[in-house]
């Protein structure tokens, strides 16, 4: 799921500052799971709004709606109209979501109230982790399925480098080194002889540091809606 | 030869090699590098000059490398993954070549939130197992990554390193056959103060055959004091110093001068180890122990070839 962290309070009463109405907008789907942008989340935030001193003086109106999801225009649409009442949408999904809202709410002006933190799981209650860069060429096949993109400080593809030490990275010492794990992984597997191989130089264009990227389906795109997206 | 550098003649004349270290300054003095150059010159046979070491922003080690040249000296370029994608990275190797700069060390880089700027975009675009096969290809087969040609030749004594006590410690000879494979003409090891473990690492390598198709400098790290040995053995990565060591550091009159009997010794034992090549003194902020430390080895005068 993608994993996201509401933002200070000050920060979020900062850029609602000169907004009379308020509508904040929850995401029932990641962010509602690592609960952070769902329905609870937004009637936490509403209540703690209405409790603030600065809104109350200002007479701020807080308005509280939540979708199924903010990145689908499907679920939008039906509240387009409503969230045009109010004079700022502060959304509580990934940026994703922020931005498809802010697309279809012009000219009301759409705030974020989350940072996106990555794609990852819960690791236990309050945990979460990263497991997945999105960067368009998986390598789990090779790696025991533990992925060097998104777990290793430095990206390396083949092998640890020296600053491994009993499983933990030189960064700190709450991070597992991702190649003793695909050393043991692999063990377990039975698939040592792979790490003997060189990984060679990787192209990224598939990855975030390329240019914005699309997925373009063709035995689909001709009914779907395009999106801006799009790659064609 | 691939380069003709110092450091190559003397490694494929069959000599015990030494290498130093010099640390560039924070700053913009060339008078800095100089002076630390003028020390180590004569009592070794190259020079390493470091990438912004522990990500720490000091003068860049194709400077710093090009004001040793200047002095006279061989110097070992090292280069990080860390802050340069291939494109700098190719370009970088060619300005170092065309400057006169022959032996280029391939480093993963320490990473940058350890350093002084740890809100820095990493770059890490190839690792440097790849940045050991790019100077290879640049060198061999004349080409970018890209497959693009080079217009004409580019010289380079290729530099990896190895870490023998890194975790996981079974991996550790299999990393270093892929860094040959990948090109690496020599090895410098991160600092030996275990002989014995040493010795295990490199029967491994030699059983490989390794030791035959690259050349092996252990690494040396001087001790100066028991604080010194406690932080290594505590909290630099790769580096194994045993409690026996730390305790004789802990009870030594003269600190110094026992780091200094220690450092004698496990050169002595090294020079036994099979398939070692020579030795690479890190002395970062203590050059002067350098000439002292290669003198009192016997390994004075430095070969001339």
């Amino acid at each position: 799921m993608i994993v996201g962290e509401r933002k200070p309070f000050d920060e979020i009463t900062g850029m609602l500052n000169g907004y009379k109405k308020v509508l904040i907008l929850g995401c029932g789907t990641c962010v509602s799971v690592c609960m952070a942008g769902g329905a609870k989340e937004v009637a936490v935030l509403a209540s703690q709004l209405r409790m603030d001193s600065g809104i109350q003086e200002k007479g701020v109106e807080i308005g509280e709606e939540t979708i199924q999801r903010q990145c689908d225009r499907e679920y939008i649409e039906p509240i387009v109209e409503m969230a045009k009442t109010y004079d700022v949408v502060l959304s509580m999904a990934c940026g994703a979501g922020v931005q498809l809202l802010s697309d279809m709410l012009v000219p009301t002006p759409v705030l974020p109230a989350l940072n996106t933190s990555f794609i990852g799981i819960c690791e236990e209650e309050g945990v979460w982790a990263e497991r997945c860069r999105g960067c368009g060429d998986c390598m789990l096949g090779i790696t025991g399925g533990i992925c060097p993109v998104a777990r290793c400080a430095k990206t390396l593809f083949n092998g640890p480098c020296g600053g491994s030490v009993n499983g933990i990275c030189e960064v700190s010492k709450d991070t597992p080194c991702a190649w003793q794990l695909v050393y043991d992984r692999l063990k377990a597997l039975g698939k040592l002889e792979s790490l003997e191989e060189i990984q060679p130089i990787r192209d990224w264009g598939p990855s975030s540091s390329g240019i914005p990227r699309g997925v373009y389906r063709e035995d689909m795109a001709g009914v779907a809606v395009e999106s801006e997206g799009s790659s064609k | 030869m691939k380069a003709g550098t110092n450091l190559e003649k003397v490694l494929e004349a069959g000599n015990f090699a030494v290498t130093a270290e010099v640390g560039p300054p924070k700053g913009a003095s060339a008078n800095a590098v100089q002076k630390k150059c003028e020390v180590v010159k004569s009592c070794s046979d190259a020079i390493n000059v470091t990438d912004n070491q522990t990500a720490v922003v000091r003068m860049s080690s194709t400077a710093g490398a090009v004001l040793l040249k200047q002095m006279g000296a061989d110097p070992v370029m090292q280069m990080t993954c860390r802050d340069r994608n291939r494109i700098a990275i190719q370009s970088d190797i060619l300005g170092a070549v065309a400057l006169g700069i022959g032996n280029i060390l391939a480093i993963s880089g320490d990473h940058h939130i350890l350093g002084n700027h740890p809100g820095a975009k990493g770059v890490f675009d190839i690792d440097s197992m790849q940045l050991i096969q790019t100077m290879k290809m640049l060198r061999d087969d004349n080409q970018f990554i890209c497959g693009d040609k080079v217009a004409g030749d580019v010289p380079i004594f290729i530099g990896a390193v190895e870490s023998a006590f890194s975790d996981p410690v079974e991996f550790r000879v299999t990393r270093l056959a892929k860094k040959v494979n990948a090109g690496a003409d020599f090895i410098q090891t991160q600092g030996v103060f275990d002989v014995e473990q040493f010795a295990k690492w490199m029967k491994g390598v030699t059983d490989r055959g390794l030791d035959e198709q690259t050349h092996i400098l252990a690494g040396i790290i001087p001790m100066k004091s028991a604080g010194m040995a406690r932080y290594m053995r505590d909290y630099v990565s790769g580096v194994y110093v045993p409690d026996e060591l730390v305790k004789r550091m802990e009870n030594a009159d003269d600190a110094k001068e026992e780091g200094l009997k220690i450092m004698l010794e496990i050169i002595d034992q090294l020079e036994d180890v099979d398939g070692v090549h020579g030795i690479h003194i890190m002395a970062v902020g203590w050059e002067d122990i350098v000439p002292v430390i290669v003198e009192k080895a016997g390994l004075l005068p430095r070969p001339i070839v």
